[in-house]
């Protein structure tokens, strides 16, 4: 189990890098620069030549090939879990995550086929959180922490609830700011903190509305990050298992606010609009993880008999 | 460089320098409705023309270097940088790079479209010319005269949007639009400072201001009509003009550009 806890971990890993390249590729307006699919300019993608990896090419050509790697780790990270995992659940959940990879990679090629239709990019944004949570989840499921926990797992029905509605909140977040992304309003307020120098935008268009959401939201999810962080801190100091996502989890929420604030005062430069994009996903796992623990004792009866 | 920053109010004085009405056969007003499509030749003994400047006034930003570093087959054929082409004006104020078009005026006239393709070409990673003309159906040739790999993005609202790839050099694609655009952007993905814009006529009463905002439109029937001149950061602005037999008139469309807040 080891073995594979290591190898999940990897997946997790090998994910975020491949939603950082995503992120690169809008950034830096790629997305077309392939306009074939599944080939690479007629050629097979792995054969395509490396010297004309140039301009957008790197970027989208670049992360077909990431895409492609994950998507064969996937297919061995199923197939380990079908062979060597007791839990049934978890065998399904390696299943579905083979699906999501898969259902992702077409989706990616629709919207370059479909000249980045906004539903189709929204659609393979929010699908790439999903599959990331799923592969952070089996992280968490074969981890040893997980089955054997230190402490036995309390039921805090409060701190539950508040990290699924974090949890919830913060992907709410995320999809609100991939369709500013995707539907080019990511510098529809120009300037930060105020919205052209008032609390409130003068006008609105929708895409305004979009912006302003996501920075409202962003109150919101801040809020609710550090509601549920304080309650960890106040009512569990001694879980580690609890503590250390909590404080992950802060660190991360600040980080990502303030890129946030970057994207826009730096124009949209390109790494930093792809920073805020992996520190997003990062959160929504952090919270993930804290959400998943809480419901740890949930699983002590059926759910693992490790053999 | 963005179009944003200029919140373009575009007024526009114009001259029409010769004498309105001034007497000859009236030619039939713009909206003449007809149920059938008449005849598209123009008579060359009565044909009329229209020429003219486009200037611009204002704070008229330089154009910026945009770094090629990208892609190091561009860097070498060039200087290393392509300069912005959104205003290229001549000492005197002159823009080039408009579209001047007959918006309105010709009726139910039918013209076919020319078998002769206009050409676009990709070379020295910019697209020749930056700004082009095509009638409806009249086949449009994109060249890739580059040793290096570009996409073409049309991107089209009223015809279909487009995206090939051109990866060897001297590729050649042939594209047809089926209706009236203004204007269609052409974009590479893979250098995204290239770009061009085609505009699509169902005539061929069209121009592109070149060496020093001058334009013209020739071989016109006598008539009334409404003439837009297109830019494509300063939009578009419109004149009215009437034209006699034989008569040759001269336009100036003035673009300004209010200074910075």
């Amino acid at each position: 189990m080891k073995w594979l806890h290591r190898y999940t971990v990897l997946v997790s890993a090998s994910t975020l890098v491949l939603i950082l390249a995503g992120g690169m590729v809008t950034s830096t307006g790629s997305g077309l620069s392939v306009p074939d699919w599944p080939t690479t300019y007629g050629y097979n993608m792995f054969t395509f030549p490396y010297q004309s990896w140039v301009g957008g090419i790197f970027y989208e050509h670049g992360h077909r090939l990431i895409a492609t790697t994950v998507g064969i780790l996937t297919i061995g990270l199923a197939v380990w879990l079908w062979l060597c995992d007791p839990r049934r659940w978890m065998r399904w959940l390696g299943v579905v995550g083979l699906v999501a990879v898969t259902a992702q990679g077409v989706l990616g090629g629709l919207t370059v086929l479909y000249f980045l239709p906004a539903p189709i990019s929204i659609g393979h944004a929010g699908l790439a959180q999903i599959f990331f949570c799923i592969t952070v989840g089996l992280a968490l499921f074969t981890s040893r922490g997980w089955l054997a926990p230190a402490a036995a797992p309390s039921d805090d029905r409060t701190l539950r609830r508040l990290a699924v509605a974090t949890t919830l909140i913060v992907f709410a977040q995320i999809l609100l700011g991939a369709t500013m992304r995707h539907t080019g309003a990511g510098l529809a307020i120009p300037d930060f903190p105020l919205a052209f120098g008032r609390l409130l935008p003068p006008s609105w268009t929708p895409a305004i509305a979009i912006h302003f959401a996501h920075r409202l939201w962003a109150v919101v999810a801040v809020a609710a990050i550090f509601a549920a962080a304080g309650h960890v801190w106040h009512h569990h100091p001694a879980r580690r298992d609890l503590t250390r996502p909590a404080w992950l989890l802060s660190l991360a929420a600040l980080v990502q606010f303030t890129l946030g604030a970057f994207v826009v005062l730096t124009g949209r430069e390109p790494t930093v609009n792809s920073a805020h994009v992996a520190v997003g996903s990062l959160v929504l796992a952090t919270s993930l993880v804290l959400a998943l623990r809480t419901y740890r004792v949930r699983f002590c009866d059926a759910s693992f008999q490790h053999s | 460089m963005q179009i944003h920053r200029f919140r373009l109010v575009v007024s526009a004085v114009a001259l029409a320098s010769a004498v309105a009405c001034g007497g000859g056969s009236e030619a039939p007003p713009a909206s003449t409705p007809a149920a059938a499509p008449a005849a598209s030749a123009v008579d060359p003994a009565t044909a009329a023309n229209i020429t003219g400047r486009v200037v611009v006034k204002g704070h008229v930003p330089k154009a910026e270097a945009v770094s090629m570093s990208g892609d190091p087959t561009c860097v070498r054929g060039t200087a290393g940088t392509a300069p912005t082409e959104y205003f290229v004006v001549g000492p005197d104020g002159g823009l080039d790079n408009v579209f001047v078009y007959v918006k309105n005026g010709l009726g139910n006239r039918v013209f076919p479209a020319p078998a002769t393709p206009v050409v676009l070409d990709q070379n020295g990673c910019r697209y020749v010319p930056h700004v082009a003309g095509v009638q409806v159906d009249q086949p449009l040739e994109v060249r890739n005269s580059d040793d290096t790999l570009h996409n073409v993005h049309a991107v089209a609202v009223i015809n279909d949007e487009v995206n090939v790839g051109q990866p060897m050099k001297g590729m050649t694609n042939t594209f047809r639009f089926k209706g009236r655009e203004v204007m269609i952007p052409f974009k590479c993905d893979v250098h995204g400072w290239m770009n061009a814009y085609v505009g699509v006529m169902d005539h061929p009463f069209f121009a592109v201001s070149a060496g020093g905002g001058a334009f013209a439109l020739k071989t016109l029937p006598p008539g009334t009509y409404e003439i837009e001149a297109w830019h494509e950061k300063l939009g578009t602005h419109t004149l009215s003009v009437t034209v006699g037999e034989k008569e040759t008139k001269e336009m100036t469309f003035t673009f300004i550009v209010p200074n910075e807040e």
